[in-house]
């Protein structure tokens, strides 16, 4: 297991690779680009830059600097932010945002693996309408609309909640649950299709046959398999997460990594953008490396060779 | 001979019948338009979303005013006679700007799922039929694709690329292809077996012509479902790229230009988010349930 | 049409009505329906029969005869859209339809089932050991350890080779025979008085097949335990039932001893099944005869009885009356309107 990590690590670097090359060359490449003579940069920031890539160099040159610099984990000074490395930016936004976004994951599966179980066990009732109604509500309304909407609903309307802000945890509630709902919605839906199918399956049908309590039977023999889709799901859950949490910070002014891409994009910080990019792309193939060792864990048939 | 037990899992499949008349033949498009027809929900939906649909296109000729008028005696004014919706914080009418805005989003939804249609199903379906090396190689670049953040080069795309509309096209229809293209090489990986494929080969049809007249027309089935479900996807990517002021710009506009706005304006003006969302919300809502709907009347197993 | 329980469908020294011991199973009037879409399909259209103690009884048919069906009723198994009714006693106790609860104290303990198809039939993500262990916690309270250990021996005596090593292993690590094996240990762990057989060969080669066969005659003889084979294939039904019943359209057609069914079929649909069975000393270059005709549509039978579409020998009274079960000779019914074959 520990050499398909290693291989799977391996072959992430292509990719890699692919989105430095393409993020970079996107942004010099622009017209009106950052480095143009007729864009005045701030002194200090334009000395940083001409320490750091040889500005008068050719590009290829410059971006062998940058790929030398990503390499060692170091994505420049801001082009923004005199005092701040993009670096510096990264991780303090990460830190917000990694709350936000594993609190929303994790509230996601547990509440999606609940409803989507309680809908398969219960189908065709009022119960299963309601959660599937709940949930095609959850993934149509898009959380840009839900953020307003809750924080109208929650925030002004009935002063529950504070409707923006940063530092204390009432002020997590509304980006959590705006960012976390489509998740739950789909987690659900994800679990209620595929238990049903389960449900179906010979080996449920064993598990009946051998007069199992319902229990058993739905926790040890049906969960394992129906969660599996589930697990699948999480690569491209993180990366709606992270997608949406560009959105949601921006809405409740939190200061993460989403809101520092977007202010980043319209200031044009370009290196704070770019290394936005990297860092995202980076984390999304670890984390889908992370959900397949997972999943080869929970089937055994799974074999890393 | 007898033939194995193989209904005994499943025995609400119908029992093919010998004594009884020979249900006559239908085929499978009729079949699925009656049970389509048979699902409230997506009869519904169509019925809403044409509405939407008409007023969006129609409506503004039958508003006496235009879309960037500004009402010097009404700014943020709630909802009224004169202003059904009320107006924005720079005094233009909502009600006109959302009709506009529905066409700027409805186009972007058909146009852009149009543009993922073409590139998904022709790299798809040559990836399919060419198989072998090919095949790999093409979906090799179709996984590495998958693993890049595109929403981030989707947002680095307008932003250094200017924000034009042509680009929000080309740009959500390139993002939204992948999935189509492998759905396409799956179909086409399995309809290459079948005896009438081999028959045109075997006749001489180039390849060009095989996938064009046999392959293609019988991937329709999933492509048609997975498309009505990329239509909202792609009118929701183009409200998300608005919102953050990425996308559609003024004096254009779009749900979610105006969402955007709306949000903004949440504490002064609810309307202004109100109107924008419903409209957004109740157009995403009718495409997932047709599109449902056509999935369950192609493929009526999960009833 | 339900038919009369005949003492034909008795076997010797087990008579249901007196006060000896009561039969392990007996069914009676049983009746499963399944909607659908299109409307009600009738699988089983009222059968009866029971099953003595440490007998063997084949049930074949063709696909669709609702030979499985009746036993998924038996076993509370029918998918959600089926409805048994009738009457279902285990040793003189009800078990239709009882709740799911008091109904789990008798499957996997009383009365096992196996399954046609083993490669799908056991658990993929859980190992050998705890799919069987479970089994033995949850109906006899066995500790974990102890449990394991019987699992083992059963395990050994289903002839898998070194199943001290083997029981911690998943299906997937196990060839479809031996996936059976497993199957045919897990429904004995805990002793059950009947052992339903849903077709345990059909998905397995022929070589394979005769194994499962022999081990299952052995183990007949060890345990003493009833079971119903459940089988398309009259050569699985010959080797090792006392009695047959062959069922089509969801009706039995026709009952008795083993050796009579097969030396003297007395119902035309029995007789087409033998003579459509391949023998050795037939010469390989003819052609096999075949049953004429598709089996019926359940949702609608036709009038009459349902065999008449397809039998050589129908005539007037076949198209109006549908003949009942009746019995003809000792252990032996039928339900045909003809007087002999």
């Amino acid at each position: 297991m520990l050499s398909y990590a290693i291989r799977r690590l391996l072959g992430a670097i292509p990719t890699l690779f692919l989105i430095i090359t393409i993020a970079f060359f996107m942004v010099r490449l622009a017209p009106g680009g950052p480095f143009d003579s007729e864009r005045r940069l701030p002194a200090e920031i334009e000395a940083n830059l001409r320490a750091k890539y040889n500005l008068d160099d050719p590009l290829v040159v410059q971006y062998l600097h940058y790929l030398g610099d990503v390499v060692r984990g170091d994505f420049g000074p801001s082009f923004k932010y005199k005092d701040f490395s993009v670096n510096d930016l990264i991780w303090q936004g990460f830190a917000i945002s990694a709350q936000i976004g594993g609190l929303a994951i994790a509230g996601a599966l547990i509440l999606g693996l609940a409803f989507g179980t309680l809908a398969a066990l219960r189908q065709n009732s009022a119960a299963d309408y309601g959660v599937m109604a709940a949930a095609m509500t959850g993934i149509t309304i898009p959380n840009f609309v839900m953020a307003p909407l809750l924080t109208l609903v929650l925030g002004i309307y009935l002063g529950l909640l504070p409707v923006g802000g940063w530092g204390q945890v009432r002020h997590m509630v509304l980006p959590v649950v705006a960012l976390g709902l489509p998740q739950i919605a789909y987690v659900s839906r994800m679990t209620r299709a595929s238990m049903i199918e389960v449900l179906r399956s010979n080996y449920i049908r064993t598990a009946r046959a051998k007069g199992l309590p319902e229990r058993i039977t739905i926790l040890r023999h049906a969960m394992r398999a129906a969660i599996l889709p589930v697990v699948s799901y999480l690569g491209p859950a993180a990366a709606g997460i992270i997608t949406g949490s560009v959105v949601i910070e921006q809405i409740f002014g939190i200061p993460g990594v989403g809101r520092h891409f977007v202010q980043g994009a319209l200031n044009r910080d370009y290196t704070l953008v770019l290394g936005v990019v990297v860092f995202y792309g980076a984390l999304i193939i670890l984390f889908n490396l992370i959900v397949d060792l997972l999943y080869g864990m929970l089937d055994p048939r799974v074999r890393y060779d | 001979m007898l033939q194995q037990d193989a209904s005994a899992a499943h025995p609400n499949q119908p029992i093919p019948g010998g004594g009884a008349p020979v249900v006559k033949g239908r085929s499978l498009w009729a079949d699925a338009w009656r049970r389509l027809f048979r699902n409230r929900a997506a009869v519904a939906s169509m019925v809403i979303l044409g509405l939407i649909v008409l007023v969006c296109v129609a409506g503004p000729w039958f508003v006496p005013y235009e879309v960037d008028e500004i009402f010097w005696d009404a700014f943020t004014a709630p909802p009224s006679e004169a202003h059904w919706f009320g107006t924005d914080a720079n005094g233009r009418d909502l009600f006109i700007r959302v009709l506009y805005g529905g066409r700027i989003s409805l186009m972007v939804g058909l146009v852009a799922t149009l543009v993922s249609l073409v590139i998904g199903v022709t790299y798809g379906a040559t990836a399919g039929y060419f198989g072998g090396r090919i095949d790999d190689v093409m979906m090799r670049v179709v996984d590495m694709l998958y693993s890049l953040p595109f929403m981030f080069f989707v947002i680095l795309l307008m932003v250094f690329f200017g924000r034009n509309i042509v680009l929000i096209f080309v740009a959500i229809g390139a993002v939204e292809w992948l999935d189509m293209a492998r759905i396409v090489r799956g179909q086409t990986l399995s309809l290459k077996r079948k005896e009438f494929i081999e028959a045109a080969h075997a006749g001489g049809v180039s390849a060009f012509n095989i996938i064009r007249r046999h392959i293609i027309p019988n991937t329709l089935g999933p492509v048609v479902v997975y498309m009505t479900l990329t239509v909202p996807k792609v009118i929701l990517l183009e409200s998300f790229l608005s919102f953050l002021g990425l996308g559609v710009q003024e004096p254009m506009t779009s749900w979610g230009v105006l969402i955007s706005d709306g949000a903004t304006n949440l504490e002064v003006a609810s309307w202004m988010l109100i109107f924008p969302a419903v409209f957004l919300a109740l157009t995403l809502f009718c495409l997932n349930f047709i599109g449902d709907g056509i999935r369950d009347a192609l493929d009526p197993r999960d009833r | 049409m339900p038919s009369t329980l005949g003492t034909a469908d008795v076997p010797a020294g087990a008579d249901a009505g007196t006060a000896q011991a009561p039969a392990v199973l007996e069914v009676a009037n049983l009746v499963t329906r399944f909607a659908s879409p299109d409307g009600e399909v009738s699988a089983v259209n009222g059968v009866s029969f029971t099953v003595g103690q440490g007998e063997t009884l084949g049930i074949v048919g063709e696909s669709g005869s609702g030979k499985s069906q009746i036993f998924m009723s038996v076993m509370g198994l029918l998918a959600a859209n089926g409805r048994a009714t009738g009457s279902v006693r285990y040793r003189g106790q009800e078990i239709l339809n009882l709740p799911r609860a008091r109904l789990n104290r008798i499957r996997g303990s009383r009365i096992s089932m196996i399954f046609q198809d083993p490669m799908t039939s056991l658990n993929p993500y859980l190992r050998i050991s705890r799919q069987m262990t479970e089994v033995l916690v949850h109906h006899k309270g066995m500790t974990a350890s102890a449990a394991l250990e019987e699992a083992i021996r059963m395990l050994d005596l289903v002839r898998i080779p070194e199943a001290r090593r083997r029981v911690h292993m998943y299906p997937h690590e196990f060839s479809g025979g031996m996936r059976q094996r497993v199957m045919i240990a897990m429904a004995l762990l805990c002793q059950p008085d009947l052992l339903i057989a849903d077709e345990p060969t059909t998905a397995l080669d022929v070589t394979v097949q005769a194994q499962i066969l022999d081990l299952m005659r052995d183990l007949k003889r060890e345990f003493d335990t009833s079971i119903i084979m459940i089988t398309h294939d009259l050569g699985v039904i010959a080797g090792l039932s006392d009695r047959v019943l062959v069922m089509y359209a969801g009706s039995i057609v026709e009952s008795g001893p083993v050796r009579d069914i097969f030396y003297n079929p007395q119902h035309p649909y029995t007789e087409a099944l033998l003579k459509s069975m391949p023998r050795l000393d037939d010469d390989i270059l003819g052609e096999l005869p075949t049953i004429a005709g598709q089996p019926p549509n359940l949702q609608h039978l036709p009038t009459g009885c349902p065999f008449r579409p397809r039998c050589v020998h129908a005539f007037d009274r076949c198209v109006t009356d549908a003949p009942a079960l009746e019995p003809f000779y000792r252990g032996r019914a039928k339900a045909c309107h003809l007087e002999a074959l």
